[in-house]
């Protein structure tokens, strides 16, 4: 369909030679046969439709929706770095060797640990990646233990990357500031604690000022500490985790490191971790020697290769660019920003929705539409609401511990002015609740389709193609 | 917001009623309301062995998917097939024809440590 395939520059194999007759298709396979404009213009029209953070304000709490620098772009299309081939030779890759070197330094100096794996393909890879590293260092301590400790705050994926290597999550609670709550920590802990998982800043925005104790408190007991870096954006240049007492951290390079996010990424999420761990990272890793950059396949304990090749190399190359044009005062001043467009935006809105965690937050914070609820509406509705007045919604009922949540995330890339305008929309939208509930329960009007049946699209999904002519 | 008065209730707002040794499982109009539209419910086999307050399968609704626990300890003897083609039917009818399982209990004293009516509808105003 509206593609001419260049002559096959390998010899053609005959179809029967490799593959049984019986398994062969009988009628040529039904596919649109549509022209190169036809093809052009569809694909056009959609991207028309479709929302994104170059179109608008993309408030999405915990998905840190940046704008993605286009300079990213030029630097991967590079031929020395977007024309390589996987299976080059050591010796001919020598500048994409030198990068991952240096984007390895760069992130271990971040994360104040000492070791990194650049292999992970995304954040919960990265938390299946720094979970698997967990279990090595403790079976070479001679006993595998069993529990992941869990904050009821998290990331689903955290409970749901514990599972998957083959440990058993257990759920601490928060306390009533949003913080973990310690008395129970410290109930839970004991010897079969392999690790506890915390995000810092938390899922509601807030910093667990007791980090301290928390890492005292779980180090004593033998145990790890492991942080999910999905808000690293609140902490570059600020707070390093590894200062924080935490052993393994993953970052999100499609998060805070600007490179492209969402519709399938590709994401990034490498995992850096303490002197401790390094014996156990994936290989291979990068080594310098006096020939240069090469692959090294020689840590006997590693947990061995997490991805094909060396992870999405051309999103490392973006998020590279992005360290190196911000340099370290400019990815301070990121996160420095992140901040204060989060208090700013929290500051114009904090007196129409409910805010049940006072703590001062850092990056993101999370309001309750608890208010609005006695109206009848709900917050799916006052999401929906907001897509009427050109916004990307807000994450909805996420944390789980904060009733009819809005998880609000500006980022640092905002100006003022866009910032004040969807301020705007969510005043505008808590008197619309109040006054004309029917106009939020009937949103989004203005988009290019309505309000979707979610239900039934779960209930009975059915994506195939129908041709007309069939 | 209707809560039973013969029904016994869970703090994660599972229900049952007991007849005999087996007790029916559902869970509560508060709760189908706060999961929103569900999608999909996964159930346990019959013959599988449960114990009280430990997952017995999860319910997927459009907001979010959490976790069943079973109110009594004891084995699984009749599944709600019905909800296999029909989740919804819990949104629509959480005490009757949205029920789940039905447990013959191992220890019918522990429906003790369950909440009456009242109390639950405490918890949940």
């Amino acid at each position: 369909m509206g593609v001419n395939l260049p002559e096959a520059d390998v010899p053609q194999a005959n179809i029967d030679e490799l593959l049984p007759k019986k398994f062969q298709r009988q009628t040529p396979a039904c596919l649109p046969e549509i022209s190169e404009p036809e093809v052009i213009r569809h694909f056009v029209n959609l991207s028309t439709l479709n929302y994104h953070v170059d179109k608008g304000f993309y408030p999405l709490g915990s998905c840190t929706m940046k704008y993605n620098p286009k300079i990213n772009e030029e630097t991967q299309a590079l031929p020395g770095f977007g024309s390589l081939h996987p299976h080059q030779p050591d010796s001919s890759v020598q500048g994409a060797l030198e990068l991952l070197q240096e984007i390895g330094e760069y992130l271990c100096e971040i994360g104040g640990l000492q070791g990194i794996t650049l292999q992970p393909a995304a954040g919960a890879h990265g938390e299946l990646t720094g979970l698997m590293l967990i279990r090595a260092y403790h079976d070479a301590k001679g006993k595998r233990r069993k529990y992941i400790l869990v904050p009821d705050s998290a990331h689903g994926t955290n409970p749901a990357s514990t599972s998957i290597s083959g440990y058993q999550p257990l759920q601490i609670k928060s306390n009533e500031q949003g913080l973990v709550d310690l008395e129970q920590l410290r109930t839970y802990m004991n010897e079969d604690v392999a690790a506890l998982m915390l995000t810092n800043p938390n899922t509601l925005g807030i910093f667990e000022s007791q980090i301290s104790e928390i890492a005292g408190i779980v180090h004593e007991a033998g145990a790890l500490m492991y942080m999910d870096g999905a808000n690293m954006n609140a902490l570059l240049g600020i707070v390093r985790p590894g200062d924080l007492g935490f052993d393994v951290l993953h970052f999100n390079l499609h998060k805070t490191f600007s490179t492209p996010h969402g519709g399938g990424g590709p994401g990034a999420g490498p995992v850096a971790v303490s002197g401790k761990m390094i014996d156990f990272l994936p290989q291979p890793c990068i080594k310098k020697n006096d020939d240069g950059f090469s692959f090294d396949y020689g840590r006997s304990d590693s947990i061995g290769k997490m991805s094909t090749f060396y992870g999405n190399f051309s999103i490392i190359v973006r998020a590279f660019t992005y360290i190196r044009m911000l340099g370290a005062r400019g990815l301070r001043e990121v996160s420095e920003g992140a901040i204060i467009n989060a208090n700013y935006l929290l500051s114009l809105v904090k007196d129409y929705y409910d805010l049940p965690y006072k703590l001062t937050p850092m990056h993101e914070f999370v309001l309750s539409g608890e208010r609005q609820l006695e109206y009848g509406v709900k917050t799916l509705d006052i999401a929906k609401r907001l897509l009427d007045f050109g916004f990307h919604a807000p994450t909805v009922y996420f944390p789980l511990i904060v009733h009819e949540a809005l998880m609000i995330e500006p980022t640092e890339t905002e100006s003022k002015a866009a910032i004040e305008s969807f301020a705007d929309a969510m005043i505008l939208i808590a008197k619309e609740a109040e006054e004309k509930p029917q106009v939020l329960h009937e949103a989004p009007t203005t988009t290019p389709v309505s309000r979707l049946d979610e239900a039934m699209a779960a209930r009975e999904l059915n994506i195939r193609y129908l041709f007309s002519d069939k | 917001m209707q809560v039973p008065g013969k029904l016994l209730y869970t703090e994660e707002h599972e229900w049952i009623s007991i007849e005999g040794d087996v007790a029916t499982v559902g869970i509560s109009e508060y709760a189908q309301g706060e999961l929103g539209d569900v999608v999909f419910i996964e159930l346990p086999k019959v013959g599988t062995t449960v114990k009280q307050m430990e997952s017995f399968g999860t319910i997927e609704a459009v907001k979010a998917v959490s976790d069943l626990f079973a109110p009594v300890s004891g084995e699984i003897v009749e599944v709600n097939s019905v909800l296999n083609d029909a989740p919804e039917t819990v949104n629509k009818s959480p005490y009757k024809e949205g029920w789940m399982l039905r447990i013959r209990m191992s220890d019918p004293e522990e429906a003790k440590q369950l909440m009456d009516a009242d109390t639950y509808k405490e918890k949940i105003s």
